[in-house]
């Protein structure tokens, strides 16, 4: 019994010390960290993180090089192929980076709805008024609140060719969609071969550049008003406007005849990527036209021609594009896209970077270091790296262009990056189109 | 969080009479009646943690270092200098474990204040360097000390003695406490989550798993994932241990066993690139390895990836096996070497030929290596995401379970439908995990 | 049970384990003695052989200037060599990311060797506890470690985070605010933590697979000494499982050295790995995709070397005969 009690009484004396020393020991509370100089900025650091990767990336750097040592607030930018996915799960946890470069406008979407996405300041947003049109802010905003401006731009709906082969042809650049057809028959009698080549192949994502020869028919047979209620979700994919396109597409696309020149058959277009091979037949000179945006230049950048030599783009270089033309000749509505800069701080330093990056300076500083364009009115296309860009940028700056977003990248994600990539694929594969329409359609009901 | 130590505390309950005797065994009763008072009290604590009004400006409370400080000071060094440092520390914990390990079990008077103490000082420290907010430092404190008490109670009133269930605490704590935080509360999450619609918040019942059947990529990925799980570690085990079995008796093991190794240690960025230069179908100049020996044979080349049914698959499973097999061939290699020179040798006397002898002497005694081999790479394939990912995009009916999961969950945000597919996963593995049970069994009964 | 004599020492049970060790490298040693055999060399490098193809196609590939990789086959170097280090330069110097390849590379160290190490210990101790040690309901806890293998990672990404990031709140009280790390120049706590956690079901598994395998009457004996499990373990276990050790941490570094997913989630910009940096290498539109190549033999060098370093733990240092089947 004893040694029962002293078993009770040491209990009693070990609780009762570690209570006074946990006491003893709790009682400091850590100070805030609301201390030191609030408004300097200098030796901030702006983490931005997006899904341009490479020497893209390394350019999107060197545009803040100027900008750091004029504001002491270091910029780092992280590119990451799997950007799309990670940022989701990033934001999910609790961990944003500053700043996001958002390359879809559904995705930006999605994550404002997380409520995490920060409101565009006052300065950006009137740069914005200021210097871009305003498709380009809706598409930044959500329910009429402004959050994130434009970065750069891209021009799609381009069909690339050979000036140097086209003269040795004496075909030149179609301005109808008749003449294109005339065009390829015409190329095809010349050379035996399939004139076009395409590749839908692009990983995870592939599929998406079936969907952009999509995009650019309905907006040229159908109307910029079909586009934007097929884009909305109001017109469905079963619409015999939308049907049309795809029956368009298919008298190229799905014609053993025209593609796969340098790859195949029709079924071969889902195997081939969507970048370099391409970029590589159509300077070689085995595919004769290709559609695709303007980011392709950057792929010419490391292709050879047949005799070993890196492309020139240039009218009448050895590459050089068209816009894919409509019904008739004439004004072309054209489709594009662009980043959205999304903040998830608002801390000073980052609303400087903002600000800094919805300005006519930071689209010099980029566009000057090459393969890109920017939207901004302010800013000089001239400064672009080939006369193609130049071209490019001025159709985007242009207030009289009527400019639309890829809807596919407008649609909610099970649509635009799932059935309707995954349609694509199935139909190049030989799925009936109506069964591929109603297909895609049910993506949104998942 | 912190319930570990409690419930070992509750599964050492009822285990088998005392080995030493001496001591009276203490009443079980009285025992299991304190634990579940300490458990009530703990769960009512966190019950009043939940009631209490929030407080704004509260700040977090610290013994003027933290877990937060700690890596603050670490990650402000260079990479390589933190390698030392972190292990050094890491090291004296695990010091300071073992020697707790060691000696706080022993009978004895100080030995009996060393484990008190250190029963209430543990879970107090690791619960204080948390920084807890000051509305909730009572309340921690108070968590953390009734663990501790309890463990200290119901070890010293455990039947095998005291400091058993000491021991075992502290062996088993620091696994425990990260498979709770980062895979058990994960998983309960995902099985819950798979009840719900996108959003999480309407339950849905079975909706999902319907779906994950019903639509067409779900039930390719269903087929797909089978035919991964049932062939990929076949081929990879058998590819491996004949590779082990040749290997041995041929010249130049160490080259021999580096070559195969080596897709192992590739990263899973650089294989499809590696294999892009395998299957790469094109007309004229071929770039692919594949099609270009097709073509040197006067043959039409091939779009590999594009052939369905299994034709694709197996290409991509191929791509799997090459990169496991150096697991499965490193694993079951050094394994024969355990494989004792007698038996070999006796089975040579009594004349059998080496066939017979592999499959009857060999194989049997690296029986427990061949089923790991088997359950480890089961596993990878079906959890299998990036080779599909980055070498078909799941195009021409290729997809996995894995893939669509990661798909449901990134691309489309659809929570339910990527936990569904989780859940499937985990249902595929329920065989295996049952098999190894039994393995398990048959081994300790062998012991 | 062997009989055992009782006044042995730990120092005895030392000594016992040394003539182990002794046992198992002679019977090593008869094992090589055995002929080789002309036909399973034969078949032995054919596997290889067909195994390396793949890698040698992208090594040479990594060589040749990129735009002719993408459009005549690798095998053509035989025939009209052209060879640069042009990959291999671009490749170190640029990078997608924040960090270049070789600034990356003593992050990739920083994670793995302490991720390494921390997860052979803490399984060992757990995977001990499960072979030799009785209590209530280790099957039925072992079974569900095992289980946990197959959580997806993808799965528990946004918890962990979460938990790092947001801290912990019951209510409205935070338990834990969270780890500060936005400041800090080279952080790998959460990396660190991340991956111990995702490692432990599969090390614990094979680890004991392993530990239960070392003979009972040599554990019996160091008990019947005196030794408490503490001693056992220091003293018998990791001396006898050093081999399986060995072969986990290989396994394991290679697994922590190659992850992109844990890394890219986990880690700061400043402490993104090899991984991380070589998938941002080539451009966004997939463009100078060569770099990979070269990138590719460049994060594989360590983990051959590490390989090479242990290669020869590769052996279960096991008593002879002790297997059962």
């Amino acid at each position: 019994m004893t040694a029962l009690r002293s078993r009770r009484r040491h209990g009693y004396i070990a609780l009762g010390l570690t209570a006074v020393a946990a006491l003893t020991l709790a009682g400091c509370a850590e100070g805030g960290d609301e201390g030191g100089d609030s408004g300097s900025v200098e030796g901030e650091t702006v983490e931005i993180a997006g899904g341009i990767t490479g020497s893209e990336a390394e350019n999107l750097q060197k545009t803040f090089e100027q900008f750091e040592e004029d504001t002491g607030i270091t910029v780092n930018y992280t590119g990451d192929k799997g950007f799309e996915g990670n940022i989701v799960t990033k934001v999910a946890g609790g961990s944003a980076p500053d700043i996001a470069i958002v390359p879809q406008p559904g995705l930006f979407r999605s994550l404002v709805e997380t409520g995490e996405v920060k409101e565009g300041t006052a300065e950006v947003e009137a740069n914005v008024d200021e210097y871009w049109s305003s498709i380009w802010k809706d598409t930044g905003s959500v329910d009429g609140t402004f959050y994130a401006a434009p970065m750069l731009a891209n021009l799609k709906g381009y069909v690339w060719y050979s000036p140097k082969s086209f003269a040795e042809w004496g075909v030149e650049p179609a301005t109808t969609w008749d003449e294109l057809i005339t065009l390829t028959d015409t190329i095809r009698e010349k050379t035996g071969e399939p004139p076009w080549c395409a590749g839908f192949f692009s990983e995870a994502a592939s599929g998406w550049p079936g969907t952009d020869w999509v995009e650019d028919l309905v907006l040229r047979q159908a109307g910029p008003d079909v586009y934007d209620s097929w884009a909305a979700g109001d017109t469905p994919f079963t619409d015999p406007d939308i049907e049309a396109a795809f029956d368009s597409v298919g008298e190229i696309l799905l014609n053993p005849d025209y593609v796969n020149a340098g790859f195949g058959d029709v079924k071969s277009i889902n195997s081939t990527a969507f970048g370099d091979p391409i970029a590589a037949a159509v300077a070689n000179g085995t595919c004769a036209l290709t559609h695709q945006a303007s980011f392709l230049t950057a792929n010419f950048l490391t292709a050879k021609t047949a005799d070993g030599a890196t492309p020139e783009v240039g009218p009448d270089g050895d590459v050089y594009a068209f816009l894919l033309p409509g019904p008739e000749a004439g004004e072309l509505a054209v489709e594009g896209g662009g980043e959205l800069v999304t903040a998830f701080s608002d801390d000073a330093a980052t609303q400087q970077v903002l600000e800094f990056m919805s300005t006519p300076e930071f689209a010099d500083a980029r566009v000057k270091l090459g393969g890109a364009i920017s939207a901004n009115t302010g800013a000089d296309p001239t400064l672009a790296s080939s006369e193609f860009l130049t071209e490019a940028m001025k159709i985007v700056q242009d207030s009289n262009t009527v400019f639309r977003f890829d809807a596919s990248d407008l649609m909610p994600a099970t649509v635009g990056s799932g059935s309707f990539w995954r349609g694509m694929v199935d139909w190049i594969d030989g799925k009936p189109t109506p069964q591929v329409l109603s297909d895609i359609q049910a993506g949104y009901q998942d | 969080m912190s319930q570990t130590t409690t419930s070992a505390a509750d599964q050492a309950q009822g285990t088998p009479p005392p080995e030493r005797g001496g001591r009276k065994p203490p009443s079980r009763r009285t025992t299991r009646l304190v634990v579940t008072i300490g458990l009530i009290l703990i769960a009512a604590l966190i019950v009043f943690l939940l009631l209490s009004p929030p407080n704004p400006d509260a700040r977090p409370v610290s013994l003027g270092f933290s877990y937060n400080s700690f890596f603050q000071w670490i990650g402000n060094m260079g990479p390589i200098v933190q390698i030392p440092i972190i292990l050094v520390i890491f090291a004296a914990v695990v010091g300071i474990l073992l020697v707790l390990i060691e000696y706080a079990p022993r009978a004895g008077r100080g030995y009996f204040w060393l484990r008190l103490i250190s029963c209430f000082a543990i879970p107090f420290l690791a619960f204080m360097m948390l920084r807890p907010y000051q509305g909730a430092v009572i309340y921690v404190i108070a968590i953390a000390l009734i663990a501790g008490g309890l463990l200290f109670w119901a070890d010293y009133r455990a039947s095998q003695g005291a400091g058993y269930l000491y021991q075992l605490t502290l062996f088993m704590a620091p696994a425990a406490i990260a498979i709770l935080v980062g895979l058990v509360y994960p998983s309960i999450a995902t099985i819950i989550q798979s009840f719900f619609d996108k959003t999480g918040e309407n339950f849905v019942g079975l909706e999902n798993y319907v779906w994950a059947f019903t639509n067409p990529q779900g039930f390719w990925s269903i087929i797909n994932t089978l035919i991964w799980a049932i062939f990929a570690p076949v081929f990879a085990t058998v590819v491996g241990l004949a590779y082990a079995a040749f290997m041995e008796r041929a010249r130049g093991e160490r080259l021999l066993k580096l070559l195969v190794f080596m897709p192992f240690a590739i990263a899973p960025v650089s294989i499809s690139l590696i294999w892009k230069f395998v299957y790469d179908y094109r007309q004229g100049e071929q770039i692919g390895t594949l099609n270009a020996i097709v073509v040197a044979f006067g043959g039409q080349p091939v779009p590999w990836l594009d052939i369905w049914p299994l034709v694709n698959t197996f290409c991509l499973l191929f791509a799997f096996v090459w990169a496991q097999t150096g697991f499965a061939m490193v694993v079951l290699s050094a394994a024969m070497k355990a494989v004792p020179v007698e038996q070999l040798e006796a089975a040579q006397l009594d004349g059998t030929s080496a066939w017979q002898r592999f499959i009857n002497v060999t194989v049997p005694g690296i029986r427990t290596s061949i089923i790991v081999v088997l359950t480890t790479v089961t596993i990878a394939a079906l959890k299998l995401y990036d080779i599909v990912a980055v070498m078909t995009g799941g195009r021409a009916n290729s997809t996995v379970l894995g893939f669509e999961m990661v798909n449901q969950q990134q691309r489309f945000q659809s929570y339910g439908h990527s936990a569904a597919l989780a859940v499937l996963i985990f249902v595929f593995v329920t065989p295996l995990i049952i098999y190894n049970v039994l393995q398990l069994r048959k081994q300790r009964e062998v012991r | 049970m062997t009989a055992v004599d009782s006044k042995t020492t730990p120092q005895n049970t030392k000594a016992e384990a040394r003539r182990i060790a002794r046992e198992t490298r002679r019977n090593e040693a008869l094992a090589h003695k055995r002929l080789t055999s002309p036909l399973a060399t034969i078949f032995a490098v054919a596997i290889a052989f067909l195994w390396t193809i793949p890698t040698l196609g992208l090594l040479i590939t990594s060589f040749r200037p990129g735009a002719d990789s993408a459009t005549s086959g690798w095998w053509t170097v035989f025939t009209n060599p052209d060879f640069t280090l042009g990959n291999y330069q671009d490749a170190l110097t640029s990078g997608g990311t924040a960090l270049t390849l070789g600034e990356s590379f003593l992050n990739s160290l920083a994670i793995t060797i302490p991720v390494t190490i921390f997860a052979l210990a803490v399984a060992s101790l757990a995977a001990y506890a499960f072979a030799w040690m009785d209590f209530k309901g280790r099957g039925f806890l072992f079974v569900a470690v095992f289980a946990l293998q197959i959580v997806p990672i993808q799965m528990a990404l946004v918890p962990l985070l979460s938990l790092f990031s947001r801290g912990l709140e019951i209510g409205d009280v935070q338990i834990f605010p969270g780890l500060e790390m936005r400041e800090v120049d080279h952080s790998f706590a959460t990396v660190w933590i991340a991956h111990v956690i995702f490692a432990m079901p599969l090390a614990i598994f094979l680890l004991h697979n392993f530990i239960s395998e070392i003979p009972s009457d040599v554990i019996e004996a160091a008990r019947v000494d005196g030794a408490g499990h503490g001693q056992i373990f220091f003293r018998i276990i990791l001396p006898l499982a050093t081999p399986a050790l060995a072969s986990f941490a290989i396994l394991e570094f290679i697994w922590v050295w190659n992850d992109l997913l844990v890394a890219t989630i986990f880690a700061p910009t400043t402490s993104l790995p090899m991984t991380q940096t070589l998938n941002s290498l080539s451009g966004t539109w997939g463009n100078q995709w060569f770099l990979v190549s070269a990138g590719a033999f460049l994060v594989l060098f360590v983990p051959i070397i590490v390989f090479l370093a242990l290669q020869r733990f590769f052996v279960r240092g096991l008593m002879a005969g002790a297997t059962k089947g």
